[in-house]
């Protein structure tokens, strides 16, 4: 169990910057999530809490101590690989005991451990067989274990979900959740995908080439976005950003998320807007417009409420509380 | 995945194959049949006649000391090629892998040794180990140590064993490379977090991993020691002093060309020919079973 702190740390390949300036208190037992888009470092900054890349400026503590040259081995932490980085020539119950082998653990303890985490993550009738005998979900659960046996103050995971096919990422996803609550260690979880970000979080870092443009709890960041980039990358299907001189106001860019639109006849709407197409999911159904000054703007609606015919002329409406303004440089205002 | 093509009929495959066949029969099965032949016989010294000895020449070939003597040799002599080729070039390879910077330039070097010829690479070390103007010769002299692989028996091993060795490398070194730069960076990254330093993850994860490629080399390696270290040992040591150098290969040519004893050459050819028989067998076999861990 330990606190994280990183403290403006910035990285360089070469004369390349690639994470300008991070700060990022994480108290003990949280889960924080880094989720952006690809190419924004992610991974790099999760690589710089684990040792495997130097930290070019800034500070990195664990348990308040600072561990910017310390080996990836002396800092008490686990990590799970996107490929999981299994041992291939090993079985899975040396995969899982290797740490321990190496930290010279007695035998009866690593047997104990292993057993233990097997049976936790169902990995019992597997231990074993070797990497390439098992299925991806699996391999994930090896890489998980190999991860707790060690019972390390800090768990790091980069993209572990992102080669198992949907079903089995919703359930990996409750599980690593559920192990993480029970075990009460910290972890910091590195992803592109801002639904497994939503819900695994206690707070997430939304990061925007290479700066944590926002770090709160997932449901205050969806509400309260504080960037232009936050408001468009959190919410699905994205918020609309709509040119706001036709309408009055403060600010250079006005976002709207879909679900705050409402269709409504032309005499009561703030702006009129032509359709172009509808997507009937079910539950819901996503209307897509263009206003008169060339915006898309996607809204979304109920799944029984009477759909629009693509051409229509429809008026749109929000309340005025749902805006959110930005200034030219995409600061919310 | 298993990608197999089928034709119909014969003779289009046939055909396909026929050109590496008539090289493998004309190159490899007739002489093969020669030399099997001929070991069942003595020739008169003129070469005029010769008479059916059975396996005489065998029973004579092994009751030998001189013959014997020469199968240690050479086991001695591509044990010790093939380690010191195969150690030099693990090493300079994780050297290598583990360089960001001008990797390219270090790779080229090293693989020019290879492009010479041993003939030539052994005329290159006799020339820096010449007993009288050899380079190396006089600053071991510096050092107080009289080198003379004339007539020293073990300092002429230690240099044949150099010799051949060192263009060797070149080859090695490029197939542990492209085995090292095969393991993912994650595993080793894993295990480093696991706590292994660099040693104890050589040992655990990146030997094991390579072994497919070792044990490639261990066959290609201690095949060329015993058959195609010939031009080499014949421009150093001529298989000297008193047979010290003659490995099997090399006794071949020594018994047969100059001894003229043209039957006990032939079984020795036969000999060697069930040498690397065995040797390929296993690598074929033992490949099969390891290389899919
Ligand atoms: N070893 C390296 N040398 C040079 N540039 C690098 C190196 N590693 C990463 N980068 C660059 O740093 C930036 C961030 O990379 P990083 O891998 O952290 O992105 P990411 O957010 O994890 O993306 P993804 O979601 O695709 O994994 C990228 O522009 C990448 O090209
Ligand atoms: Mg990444």
């Amino acid at each position: 169990m330990a606190t994280v702190s990183l403290d403006g740390v910035r990285k360089s390949f070469g004369k390349t910057p690639v994470i300008h300036g991070v700060d990022i208190d994480i108290a003990d037992g949280e889960f924080i999530v880094i989720v952006g888009p690809s190419g924004c470092g992610k991974s790099t900054l999760l690589r710089m809490v684990a040792g495997l890349e130097t930290v070019t400026d800034g500070e990195v503590r664990i348990d308040g101590e600072r561990v910017n040259d310390k080996e990836p081995m002396d800092r008490d932490i686990a990590m799970v690989f996107q490929n999981y980085a299994l041992y291939p020539h090993m079985s899975v119950f040396d995969n899982m005991a290797y740490g321990l082998k190496i930290a010279k653990t007695p035998k009866p303890e690593i047997e104990e451990r292993v057993r233990t985490a097997a049976t936790m993550l169902q990995l019992d009738p597997y231990l074993a067989r070797k990497p390439r005998e098992l299925s991806g979900g699996q391999r994930q659960r090896v890489a998980m274990g190999r991860a707790i046996v060690r019972k390390p103050a800090v768990f790091l995971f980069d993209e572990p979900l992102s080669n198992l096919d949907a079903k089995l990422r919703v359930q990996m996803r409750l599980e690593i959740k559920q192990l993480q609550r029970q075990l009460g260690i910290t972890a910091l979880y590195v992803t592109h995908d801002q639904v497994e970000a939503m819900t695994l979080a206690d707070r997430m870092v939304v990061m925007n080439a290479g700066r944590a443009d926002q770090i709160g709890a997932p449901l205050q960041v969806y509400a309260d976005p504080r960037t232009e980039f936050v408001a468009g990358f959190i919410g699905s299907p994205p918020t609309n950003f709509i040119d706001p001189a036709a309408l009055g106001g403060q600010g250079a860019r006005m976002g709207i998320r879909p679900e705050h639109l409402a269709l409504c006849p032309l005499p009561e709407a703030r702006v009129a807007a032509r359709v172009l197409d509808a997507e009937p999911l079910g539950a819901e159904t996503l209307i897509h417009t263009r206003l008169p000054s060339g915006c898309l703007v996607t809204v979304r609606q109920d799944g029984a409420a009477p759909i629009p015919d693509a051409g229509a002329e429809v008026g749109l409406s929000w309340r005025a509380g749902d805006e959110m303004r930005f200034d030219a440089g995409g600061r919310r205002l | 995945m298993e990608k197999r093509v089928r034709f119909k009929g014969i003779w289009l495959p046939l055909l396909l194959v026929l050109p590496q066949i008539v090289i493998t029969a004309v190159f490899f099965f007739y002489p093969a049949g020669q030399a099997i032949w001929q070991s069942l016989f003595i020739p008169d010294p003129f070469g005029l006649s010769k008479q059916f000895v059975g396996l005489g020449n065998f029973e004579f070939l092994l009751s030998d000391r001189y013959y014997r003597a020469s199968f240690i040799t050479t086991a001695v002599f591509s044990t010790l090629v093939t380690v010191v080729s195969m150690g030099v070039a693990l090493w300079l390879a994780v050297l290598a892998d583990r360089l960001i910077k001008g990797s390219g330039t270090y790779r080229t070097l090293l693989i020019w040794p290879y492009a010479v010829a041993p003939a030539v690479a052994g005329v290159l070390w006799l020339f820096m180990f010449n007993t009288r103007v050899g380079v190396v010769t006089w600053y071991l002299g510096l050092l107080g140590y009289d080198w003379n692989h004339v007539l020293n028996g073990e300092e002429a091993m230690g240099l044949v064993v150099i010799a051949s060795a060192w263009g060797r490398i070149s080859y090695n070194f490029l197939f542990f490379l492209a085995g090292l730069q095969a393991i993912p960076r994650s595993v080793i990254e894993a295990a480093a977090i696991d706590g292994a330093a660099f040693w104890t993850r050589f040992r655990t994860i990146v030997f094991p991993l390579l072994s497919p490629t070792t044990f490639f080399l261990l066959v290609v390696n201690i095949v060329y020691a015993f058959f195609e270290t010939f031009g080499v040992i014949h421009t150093i040591t001529s298989g000297g002093p008193q047979q010290a150098t003659t490995i099997l290969v090399y006794k071949v040519y020594a018994d047969g060309f100059v001894g003229q004893d043209l039957g006990s050459s032939a079984a020795q050819s036969v000999i060697l020919l069930v040498v690397v028989s065995i040797l390929t067998i296993v690598q074929f076999r033992y490949i099969e079973r390891r290389v899919h861990y």
